[in-house]
């Protein structure tokens, strides 16, 4: 399929897994600013999380990769920072599936997602990636980790 | 070299070097919260750097972001010194990381409002983590300096043993002279005083003393720098110095 059928993309899109959270695709991330069609040329732009996301190289590797196995090889990969990415770009049926996973999804309050508890405890602002905090909850004294706001 | 190349150089240059020095405290933290901490402060400092240096590599059109990191010697690197001086002991380094996110805060609000649409962009990016950085060497400015009597102490002279580096963070020259005119740059200048309120009042609810802006550093507009940067070059640039056509 060498044609402009942009559906056909972020349908493909959809299949690829965030690295670090794989419940979630890119597309649901929100990191897949635009796809459009220019000379024969799919135009994939992308825009980082965090300026350092070490994940940034790996989901842009992912990316090409189920794209070929689609058998699209005419595309390129653009990086944009501007609009800064912001998790208000997540969807409710996303934060859902975060919460589902076991983190506490990107709300203003965080909440311990095994028992629903407010009543909880900030460990450190800086979680095992850039994108999340660690929190313990003091009702059923599990830790989770909280995905930022931003 | 440019003007718009070199100017965007020196921003990197501070960045990629302090974003180094942050990045040896790795599996070295006082805590592993801590270590977590330190290591994702590096990291966004290094997209940040990285950011820059592609942007700088691409108005030289000859060069790569790789090629600026790992090619040029320390004479060709425009990093403020305070971004290289020693990680020391913990406080030498949440007082090094505070002056300099105090600075970035100010100065990125003001790059954000740059006519060139790339810097803003950056910029606008950069504060929504600068916000955090600082939030959180500014917590751990008071734990350390309003907590016990030798913390008080140790902190204070990382503070006055820093201080002299603080004053490059203001200079401007011909070149950002230029940029500023342009619109693109930022009046480093007239960050100083915004800079003084928003240290001051730190360091008052720390129960620090603000040492006096006396026998300033200078240089590193001109590639001036302590010998520290040279061996920070010399662990950074290792790979590429022994074998020069490695491929990632
Ligand atoms: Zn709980």
């Amino acid at each position: 399929m060498q044609n402009g059928n942009l559906n056909t993309i972020w349908d493909i899109l959809g299949t690829v897994p965030d690295p670090e959270i794989p419940v979630i695709s890119v597309v649901e991330l929100g990191v897949i600013r635009n796809v459009e069609f220019i000379e024969n040329e799919y135009v994939i732009s992308v825009t980082p999380t965090y300026s350092g996301c070490p994940a940034v190289k790996t989901f842009q590797d992912d990316i090409k990769t189920q794209l070929k196995a689609n058998n699209i090889n005419n595309f390129k990969i653009k990086i944009v920072y501007k609009p800064a990415w912001t998790t208000n770009w997540m969807t409710k049926k996303t934060k859902k599936k975060l919460k589902e996973y076991g983190i506490s999804p990107p709300e203003d309050i965080a909440q311990c997602p095994q028992c629903n508890s407010t009543n909880i405890e900030l460990i450190s602002e800086f979680g095992a990636t850039a994108c999340k905090s660690l929190y313990k909850c003091s009702d059923c004294l599990e830790p989770f980790e909280h995905f930022k706001c931003i | 070299m440019q003007d718009l190349e070199k100017y965007i150089l020196r921003i990197a240059d501070s960045t990629l070097i302090i974003s180094h020095r942050l990045s040896e405290w790795c599996s070295k933290g006082p805590t592993l919260e801590e270590d977590i901490a330190l290591a994702n402060i590096s990291l966004d400092l290094l997209g940040r750097a990285n950011a820059l240096l592609e942007y700088s590599a691409k108005i030289n059109g000859n060069k790569t972001a790789n090629d600026l990191a790992f090619r040029r010697d320390d004479r060709e690197f425009y990093n403020f010194q305070l971004c290289e001086q020693e990680n020391g002991h913990f406080g030498d380094t949440i007082i090094r990381q505070f002056l300099y996110d105090c600075f970035s805060l100010l100065f990125f609000q003001e790059l954000s409002k740059s006519k060139d649409e790339t810097l803003s962009a950056i910029s606008i990016k950069s504060l929504k983590e600068i916000k955090y950085h600082l939030r959180h060497t500014h917590n751990w400015v008071i734990r350390l300096g309003d907590g016990t009597e030798t913390s008080n102490q140790k902190i204070q002279e990382s503070l006055n043993k820093i201080w002299k580096f603080t004053g490059e963070f203001f200079e401007t020259d011909d070149v950002d002279k230029k940029i500023i005119e342009n619109k693109i740059g930022v009046d480093n200048k007239k960050l100083k005083k915004d800079w003084d309120s928003l240290v001051d009042k730190v360091l008052t609810e720390a129960k620090l003393k603000k040492p006096e802006d006396k026998d300033m550093i200078t240089g590193s507009k001109e590639g001036i720098h302590t010998g520290l940067l040279e061996n920070i070059l010399s662990e950074m640039q290792c790979l590429p110095r022994a074998y020069p056509d490695a491929k990632w």
